[in-house]
């Protein structure tokens, strides 16, 4: 159960109960700090329990997700069309993924939010005032994981695991450094300290990310059970029949 | 730079607004011709037609996936593409930009559709203020008497068909752009659009607008001369004895 209340004036036309029987969580930070395993491990966790979840990340929109895609394959991409285009984005997310899973009662997990795309849009020079007020159509989430990460430890955590340090999220557009490590690591510190910015304003829950999985999932779980209902944290009862 | 704010470029930014079937895209399209014939350098830009969105506002239009946010957001992002390749360079390379629709349509428009004023303002506060915005005024009976005397076809969204407001496409026209025009009045009091009355005849309202637009091109360097054989107006000011 959660208030629907938004960031600014809401979403034109929609008809919204003022409380809503579903929880929107969200989980921050940055690619490589383990979103999508815990997310995973959450929803694998909270469905054995009975809970009805749903999942939804950034850029997964049927209206814009081939658009966007093919706007970052391009040369040319504008930092105020591509805060506009990712607004669009979770504005159709909101309107016709999340809000009807939150009346319908589930449980809703998004990987990444508004927060992102105002860190980036604020890293490459937009006014932060003019990007919190655009997404004043943004339904306030019930809670926001911010799983912070180190950038050196960002940085080793991604290659170690055979992975590259990606074009956008080193910033490569906006030519930080030479190189693609310098470059990487200035502009995930730059985010990072929008993230960090954000955190007091938008009530994050600020989860130490560099431990082990066990270790933040475990967190994770004693939070989100604080919020949906504090006796999932007690030992599940053996119902094997031997 | 801002909506409120001039652009200091050496180029000028003129603007036509109006609803469908108030005459601005004809206006627009003689000025750009006089324009041209006067030996200026001219670009021209209207109002969705960037290619990065093209695509995302054809799907959505086709498969109605569009909500008023929604719908306001891409045209945001649209006009921001364009803005950033198709306004701001002319500008600065000291062209005439004719821009058919700018921010003010998003003001009258979402609005009427239900979203937010201050919030769809909010939007387009990166746009440049025009050296000139012409605001066509004509009443409803006039834009559908255009309109229906087929030389425009009713659009589904101009006609605010998405807002279930009747099933009929000219009620529907008249109802929800009967909201933009009472929206266009404010804006063009709140932005200090200049206004033309947009049901006088054709050869009329181009004169105003050739008047209208003559003293912002003070200072304004010509890249030809003059052929004033393609400006008949011209011509025949040039005929007339001097004093």
């Amino acid at each position: 159960m959660m208030d629907a209340r938004f960031y600014g004036s809401g979403l034109a036309k929609l008809e919204i109960p003022t409380e809503l029987p579903g929880n929107l969580l969200v989980i921050e930070g940055a690619d490589g700090v383990g979103r999508s395993t815990h997310i995973e491990l959450l929803q694998g966790w909270l469905e054995g329990q009975g809970f009805a979840v749903a999942s939804t990340g950034l850029v997964r929109s049927a209206l814009t997700r081939r658009g966007i895609e093919s706007a970052k394959e391009g040369h040319s991409f504008d930092r105020t069309t591509m805060a506009l285009f990712y607004a669009t984005d979770l504005a159709d997310r909101i309107e016709h993924e999340i809000v009807p899973a939150l009346r319908s009662g589930f449980v809703v997990l998004a990987d990444r939010y508004v927060y992102t795309t105002i860190a980036r849009g604020a890293t490459r020079g937009l006014d932060r005032d003019w990007l919190a007020r655009l997404y004043g159509f943004a339904l306030i989430p019930r809670r926001v994981f911010f799983l912070r990460l180190d950038p050196d430890e960002l940085i080793r955590r991604t290659l170690r695991r055979g992975g590259e340090l990606d074009y956008w999220e080193a910033g490569r557009d906006i030519g930080l450094a030479p190189d693609l490590y310098s470059s990487f690591r200035k502009y995930q510190t730059l985010m990072l300290g929008e993230f960090d910015r954000m955190a007091a304003q938008y009530d994050f829950t600020t989860v130490d990310a560099s431990r082990s999985v066990e270790d933040v999932q475990a967190e994770l779980r004693r939070e989100v059970a604080n919020l949906l209902d504090p006796t999932l944290l007690t030992p599940a009862v053996d119902v094997s029949d031997d | 730079m801002g909506i409120n704010d001039s652009h200091g470029f050496p180029g000028r930014l003129i603007v036509v607004e109006g609803i469908d079937g108030s005459g601005k895209s004809t206006q627009l399209s003689l000025l750009q011709t006089f324009l041209v014939s006067e030996g200026y350098d001219v670009s021209f830009t209207e109002w969705n037609s960037s290619p990065i969105v093209k695509d995302t506002t054809k799907r959505g239009k086709k498969k109605n996936l569009f909500s008023p946010t929604t719908f306001s957001l891409i045209h945001a992002t649209d006009f921001a593409d364009r803005h950033e390749r198709s306004i701001l360079p002319p500008l600065q390379a000291g062209l005439i930009v004719l821009a058919d629709r700018y921010a003010y349509t998003a003001f009258a428009r979402d609005v009427a559709r239900g979203c937010d004023r201050a919030w769809v303002r909010n939007l387009y506060h990166f746009a440049t203020r025009p050296d000139l915005a012409l605001y066509f005024k004509v009443d409803i009976d006039t834009a559908v008497a255009r309109i229906t005397g087929g030389r425009i076809q009713i659009k589904f969204h101009e006609a605010g068909m998405d807002l279930g407001l009747s099933p009929d496409p000219i009620t529907s026209f008249r109802m929800f752009q009967g909201n933009v025009l009472g929206e266009y009045d404010r804006v063009a009091e709140e932005f200090g659009l200049t206004v033309l009355d947009g049901s006088r005849s054709v050869v009329d309202q181009q004169r105003e607008m050739r008047r209208l637009v003559k003293p912002i091109l003070k200072g304004l360097g010509r890249a030809r001369a003059p052929r004033p054989a393609a400006a008949p107006s011209v011509a025949a000011a040039a005929a007339a004895p001097a004093r």
